[in-house]
């Protein structure tokens, strides 16, 4: 029984998280095959020969999978299901984007953003920004998932994949690539970063978002916000931790001026150690935080940077 | 220019959800309903493009019970002109319901149809990329800007590492992300108008397509309840307590 999970990368780098799915993946069957799609991607694909418990790369380079746009990703993947009984990707921006249109064309249901695997055809799911957890069958004899990667363990790379190039090119012309904006930051990944450090509505404006720089870089954490700040617009959505926004699951993650609304808890609460600083003794934040400091975030921050 | 709008009746954000006691599912009894959240800018976006003459007709749908009315009538006391329910008692896979929009998107011929990006209940994020692949639509996923001009339309999206634009043959799917826009209040007199415009109701059945469930739900559990910690005394305990006994950081 063949698995095919879709590579996540930026032609560059394999996303940390697609070991993640690997994993998820041989929680289902032993036979796992990668697809990278891109263009010169070549680094992408000896990475991804390196994924321990991966047995064959398929490599699709072509100028029609450079933005991995959905029309074209689904339709190469469409091609190859016929091989495999189970396809996943990682629910990242690219997997969210066109998984559905492959279980659509392919006429089966859509698991999204599994969190466990039962069996071949069980799969366990958050359902209501987290706050149930629902048990989910599927009775298509295809399985098409999206993978929550925190919730499952990077795979190891000391494998060594046999690599296939594909020949088949697929542009269905109805799309085209203008323009990326983004955020170049010399801090870690958001869903990557071992620590993250995030702010709320209590920062009050963009500016004093400077605060967690000097703690972020002594700590090598990402930094975060909550979607009060920004809906507030002290800092741009790609900061979002949330329920809309990046769910990540770090060592340590520190709330700062975040009351923790269901929104927000669903985004992190799957963190090891939650260490909370608020001036709200009452703030629902503390009931999920390991290490509470009731402070004025103000007094608080530049403390914690100097004595780090 | 036409717009199909596809929205559903959700429990109200702002309420916390129970699960049953029997584990069969969520307990949705007297509780709040609202329009969900994104669907809500997916209307208000719509309504934007009709208010700035690009749209010339928009047009609500939803597929439900007879209760999923009272936010088709919401949307259009927001701006919607006119409403079909797409009548069922069962909870359909993103899937069957794509299948039935598909129908409706042939029969209407929009040009652009706008969801939201997901529902706050099943948070599964396909219905609208369902569509698109369905109808051989183009599609625009997690959008931050619309912008329609010159038979084309141009989406901002919001990906992992910012921002990426994409420009799209029309017709087009388009599904919202948050920041797109803040949607409106409805207006007491709007509220009043909405009570006037037409809102056809048409069985499920009759659309032609086979319905059967592709998933079974077969249990819904409460998460593992994060137990609180402890609460420090000071940065100086804090970091105390993360170096030895934690062990987070060095």
């Amino acid at each position: 029984m063949s698995i095919l999970v879709y590579a996540e990368h930026d032609n560059t780098e394999l996303k940390a998280d697609t070991l993640k799915t690997v994993t998820a993946a041989l929680k289902i069957g032993s036979d796992v095959h990668l697809l990278v799609a891109g263009a010169n991607c070549q680094s992408v694909v000896e990475q991804a020969a390196k994924v321990t418990g991966v047995t064959k790369v398929l490599v699709a380079d072509n100028a029609a999978y450079e933005h991995q746009l959905a029309e074209n990703v689904s339709a190469l993947v469409l091609e190859l299901a016929a091989d495999y009984d189970t396809i996943m990707a990682t629910a990242l921006t690219t997997g969210k984007n066109f998984m559905p249109r492959v279980a659509a064309l392919l006429d089966v249901a859509q698991i999204s953003d599994i969190i466990d695997v039962e069996s071949a055809d069980t799969f366990v799911r958050p359902i209501y920004a987290g706050n149930a957890i629902a048990t989910v069958k599927s009775l298509d004899v295809k399985k098409v998932l999206t993978v929550r990667a925190t919730a499952f363990d990077a795979a190891d790379t000391d494998g060594s994949a046999e690599v296939v190039t594909l020949s088949n090119v697929t542009d269905a012309g109805i799309s085209s690539h203008v323009k990326d904006e983004l955020t170049v930051s010399a801090r870690p990944d958001l869903g990557a970063a071992s620590i993250v450090i995030s702010g709320g509505r209590g920062m009050q404006n963009g500016e004093n978002f400077k605060l967690l720089d000097g703690i972020a870089d002594k700590l090598g954490a990402a930094i975060g916000a909550s979607r009060a700040a920004v809906d507030a617009g002290f800092v741009p959505n790609d900061m979002q931790v949330g329920q809309t926004g990046k769910i990540v699951a770090p060592d340590l993650y520190i709330a700062v001026g975040i009351s923790g609304a269901i929104q927000h808890l669903a985004g992190m609460k799957d963190s090891k150690v939650i260490v909370a600083i608020n001036k709200d003794p009452e703030a629902p934040i503390f009931q999920v935080a390991d290490y509470g400091l009731e402070a004025d975030l103000f007094d608080a921050l530049p403390e914690l940077e100097a004595k780090l | 220019m036409k717009v199909l709008v596809p929205i559903k009746r959700v429990i109200d954000y702002n309420v916390k959800v129970r699960v049953k006691a029997d584990n069969s599912d969520v307990d949705l009894t007297n509780t709040k309903m609202a329009i969900n959240p994104f669907c809500e800018i997916a209307v208000e976006e719509a309504v934007r493009l009709k208010e700035a003459g690009t749209v010339t007709e928009i047009i609500v749908v939803s597929v439900g019970d007879k209760t999923c009315q009272e936010q088709l009538r919401t949307a259009l006391a927001l701006g919607a002109d006119r409403a079909i329910q797409i009548e069922t008692d069962e909870s359909l896979d993103a899937l069957n319901i794509a299948k039935l929009l598909q129908k409706v998107v042939e029969e209407e011929q929009p040009q652009l149809v706008i969801l939201g990006k997901q529902s706050i209940d099943s948070d599964n994020n396909q219905t609208g990329q369902m569509l698109a692949a369905l109808t051989g639509m183009s599609q625009g996923t997690f959008a931050s800007e619309v912008v329609v001009a010159d038979g084309k339309v141009n989406v901002t999206r919001e990906v992992d590492g910012g921002l990426q634009t994409l420009a799209l043959t029309l017709p087009a799917v388009v599904t919202t992300d948050l920041r797109l826009n803040e949607p409106r209040y409805a207006s007491l007199p709007n509220i009043m108008k909405a009570k006037r415009k037409p809102l056809d109701v048409k069985p499920a059945a009759d659309f032609g397509i086979n319905l059967t469930a592709r998933t079974s739900l077969l249990k819904v559990t409460p998460p593992a309840e994060r137990q609180a910690g402890i609460m420090v005394g000071s940065i100086d305990e804090l970091i105390e307590k993360l170096k030895t006994e934690a062990k987070v950081i060095s």
